[in-house]
This record gives C-alpha cells, sequence and structure tokens, in this order.
C-alpha cells in the first residue's frame, strides 16, 4: 500500500467517521496533565518523560482496537506500511496531523516522524528554570501510544523524541525503531 | 494602591526641570514604559523602548536619570485610581488616554483585559533644552496647552500623546499584545498572575512597539 493511498484512507475517514472535538480542549488538558506531573515530580523531568510514556503505553493497548475498527485496514506487508498506517491514518485521524515518514536506516528497521503541526503543543512555553528545556519531552505521551498500539498487533518497537520545536530545535521529530515482531508465545506447559 | 493624595509626595520626588515644547523633530521621539498589572496590582510585566517610527531608534530616554526609572512604576501606579473611575465607564476594553502627570509631561493610556488585568502605556516626549526655543511654557500651562498644541513638523503618530492619531495606534499596539497575552496566558506552565517571564512574549511587545509607535 503506497503512502498517497494511506493518505486518501486517513483523509477519508477524518472526513465521514470521526467526532470532532475543540483542539484548545485537547491542548490545555494535555498540558496541565504534564505541568500537573511535572509538579507532582517536583521538576523531575526524567520521570515525568516516564509517567507521559506510561499514560500514553495504556491508551494505545486500548486504541488500536478503536483504530483498526475504524479504519477497517488489514495486516500491513512490512514495517514501511506500518510508518505510513501511523503517520497517516492514526496521527490524521485521532489528532488531524499527518507527519512526514522519513531517514529511514538501510535495514528498513528505523524511521522518524517530522511533526510539521503538534496539536498537544499549542501555546506551550516549556519553564525558563534551565532544565526543562534540556530534559523534557512534552509530547512524550506519543511515544507510548505507538509502543502500546504496535504491540497490540505482534510488534515490539521502541520510541523517542529526538528533537521539540518547544526546545529551540528547528523540527520535532521521533524516532521510531522495530525491536521485533512478537511471535505467538505458548503458554507456559503444566506438567 | 496609591492615591491622588499620594501625588503630592510624587511631586516631591520629581526635580523640577521646567518642560518645554517646541515644533522640533526630537518631538517625535517619545518615550514608552509599558507595564501589565495582574487583577491584584501586581506588576507582572515590565519593558521600557521609544518610538521606532519615522527613524527613531526605539531607545528610551525618560527625563529622570538612569537610577530613577522607578518613577515610572510609581507613576503608572497612581494612575490606577482613574483607570478603576474609568472602567465602567464605556463597554471598551481601550480606555485611551486616561491620565496626564504634568511635573513629568507622562500620558498614561490603559487597556483592560475582561479578567482583571491592566495593560498601562506610559509615554512621555523628550526633554529639550529650554535654551533658544521660543515661548517657553511652564510645566503648569503645558498641560493645558498640549491637548491644542499642533506639531505640524511631526510625521510620527506618537507626536502628539493626545491626538486620535496617537490613540489609533496604541489601541493597535494593545491589542496586538492582548493577542500574545492570551497565548501566554494559556501556556500550561504559566499561573495566573505570576510574572511573565516568557521571552516569546518579550519579544512579540517589542515587535508590536516597533510596529505602532
Amino acid at each position: 500500500m503506497s503512502t498517497q493511498k494511506a493518505s486518501r484512507i486517513g483523509e477519508e475517514i477524518w472526513k465521514t467517521r470521526i467526532d470532532k472535538v475543540n483542539a484548545e480542549l485537547v491542548t490545555l488538558t494535555y498540558g496541565t496533565i504534564v505541568a500537573q506531573l511535572c509538579q507532582d515530580y517536583d521538576s523531575n523531568y526524567q520521570e515525568v518523560n516516564k509517567q507521559l510514556d506510561k499514560m500514553g503505553y495504556n491508551i494505545g493497548m486500548r486504541l488500536i482496537e478503536d483504530f483498526l475498527a475504524k479504519s477497517g485496514v488489514g495486516r500491513c506487508a512490512n514495517f514501511r506500511e506500518t510508518a505510513d498506517m501511523i503517520a497517516k491514518v492514526g496521527f490524521k485521524i485521532f489528532l488531524n496531523v499527518a507527519p512526514t515518514v522519513t531517514n529511514w536506516t538501510s535495514d528498513n528497521n528505523q524511521f522518524s516522524l517530522i511533526f510539521d503541526d503538534n496539536p498537544l503543543a499549542d501555546f506551550v512555553e516549556l519553564p525558563d528554570d534551565g532544565r526543562a528545556q534540556d530534559e523534557l519531552w512534552f509530547s512524550n505521551i506519543l511515544c507510548g501510544v505507538l509502543r502500546g498500539a504496535l504491540e497490540m498487533v505482534q510488534m515490539q518497537i521502541e520510541a523517542h523524541f529526538v528533537s521539540d520545536v518547544l526546545r529551540g530545535d528547528d523540527t520535532t521529530e521521533m524516532r521510531v525503531s522495530l525491536v521485533r515482531y512478537i511471535e505467538d508465545e505458548m503458554p507456559p506447559e503444566d506438567d | 494602591m496609591l492615591s491622588y493624595q499620594s501625588r503630592a509626595a510624587l511631586d516631591v520626588l520629581i526635580p523640577s526641570t521646567p518642560c518645554v515644547l517646541s515644533p522640533h523633530s526630537q518631538l517625535s521621539k517619545m518615550s514608552y514604559y509599558f507595564t501589565i498589572l495582574s487583577p491584584t496590582d501586581t506588576p507582572i510585566f515590565n519593558i521600557a523602548f521609544g518610538t521606532s517610527k519615522g527613524g527613531g531608534d526605539g531607545i528610551a530616554r525618560f527625563r529622570f536619570p538612569d537610577t530613577a526609572q522607578y518613577m515610572n512604576q510609581f507613576i503608572i501606579h497612581s494612575s490606577l485610581d482613574i483607570v478603576e473611575e474609568a472602567q465602567w465607564t464605556n463597554g471598551g476594553m481601550y480606555l485611551k488616554h486616561i491620565d496626564t502627570y504634568p511635573p513629568a509631561t507622562a500620558y498614561i493610556s490603559a487597556f483592560l483585559t475582561p479578567s482583571g488585568a491592566r495593560f498601562l502605556l506610559l509615554h512621555q516626549p523628550p526633554q529639550l533644552p529650554s535654551s533658544g526655543t521660543s515661548g517657553s511654557l511652564g510645566s503648569s500651562s503645558l498641560l493645558g496647552s498640549s491637548a491644542s498644541t499642533t506639531r505640524a513638523s511631526s510625521s510620527s503618530v506618537a507626536a502628539n500623546p493626545t491626538s486620535p492619531q496617537t490613540e489609533e495606534a496604541i489601541r493597535q499596539f494593545m491589542n496586538e499584545i492582548y493577542e500574545s497575552y492570551v497565548k501566554t496566558a494559556m501556556s500550561p506552565f504559566y499561573k495566573q498572575g505570576m510574572e511573565i517571564k516568557s521571552p516569546v512574549f518579550r519579544t512579540r511587545v517589542t515587535a508590536a512597539g516597533k510596529k505602532w509607535l
């Protein structure tokens, strides 16, 4: 399935089958969660990143079912197709953004998502305590979402942000690497 | 908050230099002091800048020595009573020029946000050497004549602090800042009533000042 086809599918579902919600509601709710975590963990940003990832993981595990039901797409033939499906259908129908898939490694196991627009980060300016700019990944929940969702469809991945415009970088980039396809595991024998 | 009475105290603080107006090109170069007050009268943002239009260099040159810049804050705060009086008189958020402090030839314009924050802009024409100018005016007579004084030589909108053009320029300035302020206040890491430290906001205010004043 080509990138263009994935884009068309995403566009179509977004237009016809998705309930829309006010963007500020999402932005402010997510912003509040992150700000509260920063407060609760006493500005220990590593811990905040970890918590966001965990929250995302729990969301992803449920969201994949919704995604498959809404999109009706089948199994992806390879990891490249999976990447397009995530970027052009997944992000499109849930956040109405379509990040660019790029920077593939030669073994086709690692790629980057470049976000031109990140609705979670509207209005946000990171705290100027001299650390948040270097330590906090504001949108880290998205990494967890991908990890949780793909795990449910037999892909173990690792995802992390490598740059964020909030930190003053030129782009917002997430690196996604396939660790392995999870084989069906037999339950431990009870003999 | 300072009351009307404390104006007398302010008078003592200000060096009694006679302020003189003349149709000099320097007149168009105003100095501005912009401040945002939280609903509880805490200053949450301050910036000083000068006229950029008409060849201005954007640097504030107040009449007070550099060591007495706090005078701007005193004067701005002392106009809060008038802001409170004026705020219910019309439906608008922009109150235009609401107060003048003659000893320093300081003009105050105000803008209110619905949530109770106040944007106050102090503008002050530069001090001119009193020698060689015709018709020197004392500070007392200045106030009476300032509104009607025409300064044809100047093309800057800010030349006459109370002219409709100036009111309009300040309105545009205030509106632009209001937009930026709303965005800043929407940041999840900004708490209401906290000092605005955002460098982005400061840049935007500076840009608005360059654009309109």
